[in-house]
């Protein structure tokens, strides 16, 4: 960990200015330190999970002969963990970390984040009993049934309350572009839980929405498109904006074109997620809309990368000693990536091919493991040391952890995008004679068994990677307290 | 921030302005505006899907989902089927010799929630309706690899064992009647004797393959569920055609041999 100097010139905004020491404000930092407890737990058992699914795919007898081991059962426990008990938890970690030290102000309501964190881990809860038990609505990441969602909306509206009000007590006069991103993020995320859960309840553990049909099917990935826009994509590019100049020590590239590329994204995305039904029966229009879109959306996307890479310019040489800065710059990398194949994959004829196939799977994972897990990682190593004021139990872990992660997701993707083409390949040949050329499915779902087993490899590693992070934050927040002088003169 | 202006430099100088003065300086103005700009991509998207010029269309072929199917349909979402079976037949030529014809967007008319999926872990299901005996069925849910062998699926035997509530169905049935899936009222009295006797066609034709089961049990729900996934179009198709009908019945013996 860089025992850097007192102030990031520039970096974080605010504290350059003053750093937060000299002011006469507390920050809440005990409800970050909640969130990141949080982060570990789910983070571990979400992975957990996906490495039992992923074993399942490669050899059935894991599936354990129990109705709630079932893969059909455990794959929404999974996603579920991972994106919103992992990657909700990080972001509500961070923004609660930075909007405090952006506005100069502690968070309006300590009654209201306290209320935050306990709802949002019932409901993590909740759904950790009720997905393996069955009861779904089956939409994908929307598969809580109607009570649990119903207390979702009431969490988030309490967030926002104490977040906006915390922008209301504000100290400081203009928002940092961090938190137009995290704006972002509350509302556009109340919009599209509210628009999608509307259904009317047959039992308590039972409700049919109100859409029907490829309407239903459209506000899904209305949706489902923009979770991964407004959940796994703004907060955490507010994230960026602030964590990445603080370990960089540089200040962010360019103000214009943060401008620029925010309005752009948060105005593109929305429009995107009907590509999800390309070659459906849903009408032509809207597919070609869907897939207009999201082409456009490289722009704004990579607008977003190349900020965050170019902040780095003269701060290179860092990338050599800094794990922090290692996972930061890998996570931004994979996100250009993933947002260039993503928009690839929505162009027609390349989604006929792609579709329904293991390519997805291996789409998914470069941006979750590769950006939102990488980010993460990079953000909890700055985090802890000044959080906790001393340093890592373990300082060479997250270099080990750093190459355990990259190369698991390596072989994740590469594996999926192997057996992604192969399948999507097979399901479609025809023969000389007219026919199909595998006409046996299961024929090809065998061919596909050692690109599972690759997965299960690189996700296993990716796990371990974040068993490291686990045990290490939990021997330095265990460990002794520093005697004299603060390890780190940034903490608060 | 200062800083944050001068971070590109001279060539940045001055730039923003107008953003900042607006927006950054004034977070409800800020708020409003961001809500106005992620409103409109949806907004132009799913509204006109209720327009019956612009939306996906619906026929008067496809009726809705019998009481037992609609059971069948909640277990397929219970156990999560959704998640390794697609239900959308792609206009390709693969998949018309894979599958059948390619789905229909009124074939979807009544499905609440809809069950196209994202995933083809296994083959869609989309036209499996009559394609398979109920036994065949039966034996697939009870060992997979039975009826195709080196299958990846997980076994559901206790699907084979758990009783079906005929409350639990209306309940089902009555709450779908209320969103406006045309269920008449004697459909939702009805709910018990409708469902045995779809349940009893069931029963009937497995004991032919030499299967006893009870009529209450899950199996037969989802055996009729499953039966029942994309006959309506299929008819409505050969009808089209002009060529006699598909003499096999959806309805109410549960289909398909």
């Amino acid at each position: 960990m860089p025992q850097g100097s007192a102030r990031a010139p520039a970096g974080g905004a605010a504290e350059a200015v003053s750093p937060p020491r000299a002011a006469a404000v507390a920050y809440d930092d005990r409800i970050v330190k909640m969130f990141l407890g949080a982060v570990i737990l789910w983070g571990a058992v979400g992975m957990l999970v996906g490495v039992l699914i992923a074993l399942q795919i490669a050899w059935w007898p894991a599936n354990l002969g129990l109705p709630w081991t079932t893969f059909g059962r455990l794959r929404p426990l999974h996603t579920n963990a991972v994106i919103f008990a992992f990657g909700g938890n990080v972001c509500f970690m961070g923004i609660y970390y930075s909007t405090q030290r952006l506005l100069k102000t502690r968070m309006w309501s300590d009654a209201l984040s306290r209320l935050h964190f306990w709802g949002w881990q019932t409901i993590i809860v909740l759904a950790a009993i009720t997905l393996p038990l069955g009861m779904t609505q089956s939409k994908e990441y929307a598969e809580l049934i109607w009570p649990i969602d119903v207390l979702i909306a009431v969490v988030w509206v309490i967030f926002g309350i104490n977040f906006f009000g915390t922008i209301a007590v504000r100290r400081v006069k203009h928002l940092y572009v961090a938190l137009w991103f995290y704006m972002s993020f509350v509302i556009t995320i109340a919009v599209l839980h509210i628009g999608n859960s509307l259904v009317v309840p047959a039992t308590l553990f039972r409700s049919y929405p109100i859409y029907s049909g490829l309407t239903d099917a459209l506000v899904q990935w209305w949706y489902g498109h923009n979770a991964v826009g407004f959940f796994l994509t703004t907060p955490f590019l507010g994230l960026m904006y602030y964590f990445l100049p603080r370990a960089a020590e540089r200040p962010i590239y360019s103000y214009r074109l943060s401008i620029i590329h925010f309005w752009a994204l948060v105005f593109l995305y929305i429009w995107a997620g009907p590509h999800h039904l390309l070659y459906s029966a849903l009408p032509e229009w809207a597919q070609t809309l869907g897939m207009v879109f999201s082409i456009m959306l490289i722009a704004p996307s990579w607008g977003g990368m190349l900020n965050g890479l170019l902040t780095l310019r003269g701060a290179w040489h860092k990338l050599r000693t800094d794990p922090v800065l290692k996972f930061m710059v890998v996570a931004v990398s994979f996100y250009g990536m993933s947002t260039f194949e993503g928009p690839m994959m929505s162009i027609r004829a390349v989604n006929g091919l792609a579709h329904y196939t293991n390519w997805v799977i291996g789409h998914v994972h470069s941006g979750a493991l590769g950006w939102v897990g990488m980010i993460s990682f990079g953000t909890i190593y700055w985090l802890v040391p000044r959080l906790y004021n001393r340093p890592l139990a373990y300082p060479a872990w997250p270099t080990t952890h750093f190459w355990l992660a990259t190369i698991g997701i390596v072989l994740y993707t590469v594996a999926m995008w192997a057996a992604g083409l192969m399948e999507g390949l097979q399901w479609r040949q025809i023969s000389d004679t007219g026919q199909l050329a595998n006409p046996i499915f299961v024929d090809i779902v065998h061919r596909l068994a050692p690109f599972y087993w690759l997965r299960l490899a690189g996700g296993t590693m990716f796990l371990a990677g974040m068993l490291m992070l686990a045990w290490n934050v939990l021997r330095t927040v265990r460990g002794p307290a520093p005697a004299s002088e603060p390890a780190l003169p940034l903490a608060a | 921030m200062a800083e944050n202006r001068e971070s590109g430099g001279e060539s940045e100088k001055g730039y923003g302005q107008f953003h900042r003065r607006v927006f950054e300086g004034r977070s409800g103005v800020f708020a409003v505006a961001m809500t106005v700009v992620i409103l409109i991509g949806g907004m132009v998207e799913i509204i006109p899907m209720y327009s019956a010029k612009a939306g996906p269309g619906r026929a008067d072929w496809v009726t809705p989902y019998t009481p037992l199917e609609v059971a069948g349909r909640d277990i397929y979402i219970r156990e999560g089927c959704y998640l390794c079976h697609s239900q959308m037949v792609r206009p390709m030529r693969a998949e018309l010799l894979r599958y059948g014809e390619w789905t229909r967007a009124p074939e979807y008319q009544y499905d609440r929630p809809f069950l196209l999926g994202s995933r083809r872990l296994g083959p869609d299901l989309q036209r499996v309706g009559g394609k398979y005996p109920d036994a065949w069925h039966f034996e697939h849910m009870r060992d997979p690899r039975s009826t195709s062998p080196g299958s990846v699926m997980p076994r559901y035997p206790w699907l084979l064992e758990r009783a079906l509530d005929p409350e639990d169905v209306r309940a089902s049935v009555k709450a779908l009647q209320r969103i406006g899936t045309p269920y008449t009222d004697e459909d939702v009295a009805g709910v018990e004797a409708s469902v045995g006797a779809q349940g009893a066609g069931i029963v009937a034709s497995l004991a032919t393959a030499g299967i006893e089961a009870e009529p209450d049990r899950e199996i037969v729900a989802l055996i009729a569920y499953l039966q029942r996934l994309g006959q309506d179009g299929r008819r409505a198709l050969v009808r089209q055609a002009g060529q006699t009908p598909d003499p096999v019945p959806a309805r109410p013996g549960g289909g398909g041999q």
